[in-house]
């Protein structure tokens, strides 16, 4: 197996939440890298921290302490505005739920984070018709979300999170809300961006057949997590 | 400008919430624009008076007269310029709803004092030749469909018996706040009758109109005026006209405090609809909020939508209410014409609609604009699902 560089390096972090006066631990210790370039499916049952574990990644959360390095960035000694600039450019999201903006077009919400960018009216637009036609929803552009099935509406999603081209995809549950088909789409889709366009995927599953296509497992449980590493490649 | 497209379509998303929203604050404006019209209108008569011009009144009550003698005495203490007098005749035309303010009035001076009042020199001599004629206002000529020549037939309350009068002249006001409902005739007229059946109201007048030199004057010859009436036969009080009418108004100055309290009770209430309407938007759209804030929005665009929205919406109701409130003012200036001769949309009216507007806009959106940057990404993703 050949070595390649870190882009995600996180170290002893821990995170707890508050609940009333109560402190709830929920990530303990995680150390954890993942190389460029790679597809890692990340497993555990419910409640385990795995969405928490994600938002720490991408920078939507906040660690108690350890240092969570992207690209070489230790993103926790961020500020909230640093941050969100930060996540504009160097992370795509993909939820369970899609969450795309009911009254936006397929073409405006991909079009969506590029509006925190200097590009043209122009160069915009080439941007997203080109991720759109990689997601192969050309012909669906002036659609609204109610007017596309799950699964293209997840693929609106996938082009919006990265149509700004960023290294890094999280993605937590993509397919939690498809059908098996939709499901494998949506996966094929994954891996092709993985493949072509060279992005590293860290996507939250419940499925194993998502978790087949990754090409690293790991497993979270209670907050920890579990050493033996799968490789399925 | 796309973030500008998402802030239209965001405010017309619930299409019937934004409707009534917006219905309810043109009618919000509607009537805030109203009651305060009524309430310029209720001090048109002290708006539209004078400060140069001084009124002498009996000082007992203004129902006493005061001899017409006084005239020439007035007209010689220094700082005084003209002395017009004239009589409140309370004719009532055809019936008693029709109520016309009208006086017996010194032909020569009248529109010497009151240039405001705009009539022809061709019709100014008509009416000062014919001892028998009248000059009448231009709206309410208009409202009973006077022209020159036609006779007027006022029904005596105060002095007993039906009065012809010839319409010499229609009057027009000088200014939008000019009264253009009275009509005048001679005092001269009058009094010969007077002198005939009623002997000791005869050579009365019921006050005097003083214009004088210098405005700033006005209060020293007032008092030399009451002055030299003092310990006669019938003692006056002289004030200027502002405060004359201002008089009229003081008796009824609860009613406007009323008025002015219950517009700006008008504007509270839209404002708690409107804070209601943007505090379920914005909860709705929490989670929208997050994703955007994921996206890498700030706070500031998140709160931009917020308030956009909500002063979007606020300044479609404002511009729909006065859009409203000219034909509104207009059908109730016309149905109460008798009690508001003037009623006219102040500007400042509308500057306080624009005002209120905003400030209803920008409090309701402050609340929840300011829980929507708050509440953290994780916490806002959470209510998604
Ligand atoms: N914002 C929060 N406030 C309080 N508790 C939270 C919050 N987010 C997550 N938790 C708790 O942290 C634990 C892990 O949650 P999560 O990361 O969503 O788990 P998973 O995605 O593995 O199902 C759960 O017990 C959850 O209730
Ligand atoms: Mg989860």
């Amino acid at each position: 197996m050949e070595t390649k560089t870190a882009i995600v390096q996180i170290k002893n972090l821990f995170k707890s939440y508050k609940r009333g006066n109560q402190i709830i631990p929920v990530l303990q210790d995680i150390t954890l890298d993942i190389a460029d370039n790679e597809f890692m499916a990340l497993m555990g049952p419910s409640g385990s921290g795995k969405s928490t574990l994600l938002n720490l990644i991408a920078g939507i959360d906040k660690v108690d302490s350890g240092s969570v390095s992207i690209e070489g960035i230790d993103i926790t000694s961020l500020s909230e505005t640093g941050l969100a600039k930060w996540r504009s450019s160097h992370i795509g999201f993909i939820f369970q739920f899609y969450n795309l903006i009911p009254v936006l077009t397929a073409f405006e919400n991909a079009e969506l984070p590029l509006l925190l960018t200097g590009l043209s009216r122009k160069e915009r637009k080439e941007h997203v018709e080109m991720a759109l036609q990689i997601v192969n929803l050309s012909d669906r552009m002036k659609h609204y979300p109610s007017q596309l099935s799950g699964g293209q509406q997840q693929r609106v999603a996938i082009a919006r999170a990265f149509v700004t081209d960023p290294a890094i995809l999280v993605a937590d549950e993509p397919t939690g809300d498809l059908d098996r088909a939709s499901a494998k789409e949506i996966l094929d889709l994954m891996e092709r961006l993985v493949h072509e366009l060279g992005k590293t995927i860290i996507m939250v599953t419940h499925d194993p057949r998502a978790a087949e296509k990754a090409h690293i497992i790991r497993h979270l449980d209670k907050g920890i997590l579990n050493a033996n590493t799968q490789t399925s490649l | 400008m796309q973030i500008l497209k998402l802030l239209f379509k965001n405010s017309f998303r619930h299409k019937l919430r934004t409707s009534l929203t917006v219905f309810g604050i043109t009618i919000a404006i509607l009537a805030f624009g109203l009651l305060r019209t009524v309430v310029s209108a209720w001090y048109a008569g002290v708006e539209s008076s004078s400060a140069s011009r001084l009124v002498t009144r009996n000082s007992i009550s203004i129902i006493f007269f005061l001899p017409l003698s006084y005239k020439e005495k007035i007209r010689q203490i220094p700082g005084v310029k003209d002395v017009s007098y004239a009589t409140w005749f309370g004719g009532v035309y055809i019936s008693e709803k029709n109520f016309i303010p009208n006086f017996a009035v010194d032909v020569k001076t009248v529109f010497d004092l009151w240039p405001e009042f705009v009539l022809s020199e061709d019709q100014k001599n008509a009416f000062i030749r014919d001892r028998k004629s009248c000059v009448a206002g231009r709206k309410i000529a208009q409202k009973y469909g006077w022209k020159i020549g036609d006779t007027i037939t006022l029904k005596g309350t105060i002095f007993p018996g039906n009065w012809d009068f010839v319409l010499r002249g229609i009057y027009k006001g000088k200014y939008k706040s000019s009264d253009e409902t009275q009509l005048f005739f001679h005092w001269d007229y009058l009094n010969e009758s007077l002198k005939k059946t009623a002997t000791n109201r005869a050579d009365h007048v019921g006050w005097f109109t003083v214009n004088v030199t210098n405005p700033d004057l006005a209060s020293d010859v007032a008092a030399a005026i009451d002055k030299t009436f003092k310990n006669s036969l019938a003692e006056t009080i002289t004030e200027t006209e502002k405060a004359f009418q201002m008089g009229f108004v003081s008796m009824t100055e609860a009613i406007v405090i009323a008025v002015r309290i219950v517009s700006f009770v008008v504007i509270v209430i839209i404002m708690a609809v409107m804070a209601n309407t943007m505090a379920m938007t914005a909860r709705e759209r929490i989670g929208e909020y997050a994703i955007m804030k994921t996206l890498g929005f700030g706070g500031w665009h998140i709160a931009g939508l917020i308030f956009g929205e909500s002063l979007i919406i606020s300044f479609i109701g404002c511009a729909l209410g006065i859009a409203a409130t000219y034909p509104a003012a207009n059908a109730f200036g016309d149905a109460m014409s008798t009690y508001f001769p003037i009623f006219n949309v102040q500007r400042e009216t509308i500057y306080m609609d624009i005002a209120a507007t905003f400030i209803v806009g920008i409090v309701a959106a402050v609340f929840p604009a300011w829980r929507a940057v708050k509440v953290s990404i994780a916490d806002g993703l959470r209510r998604i699902g």
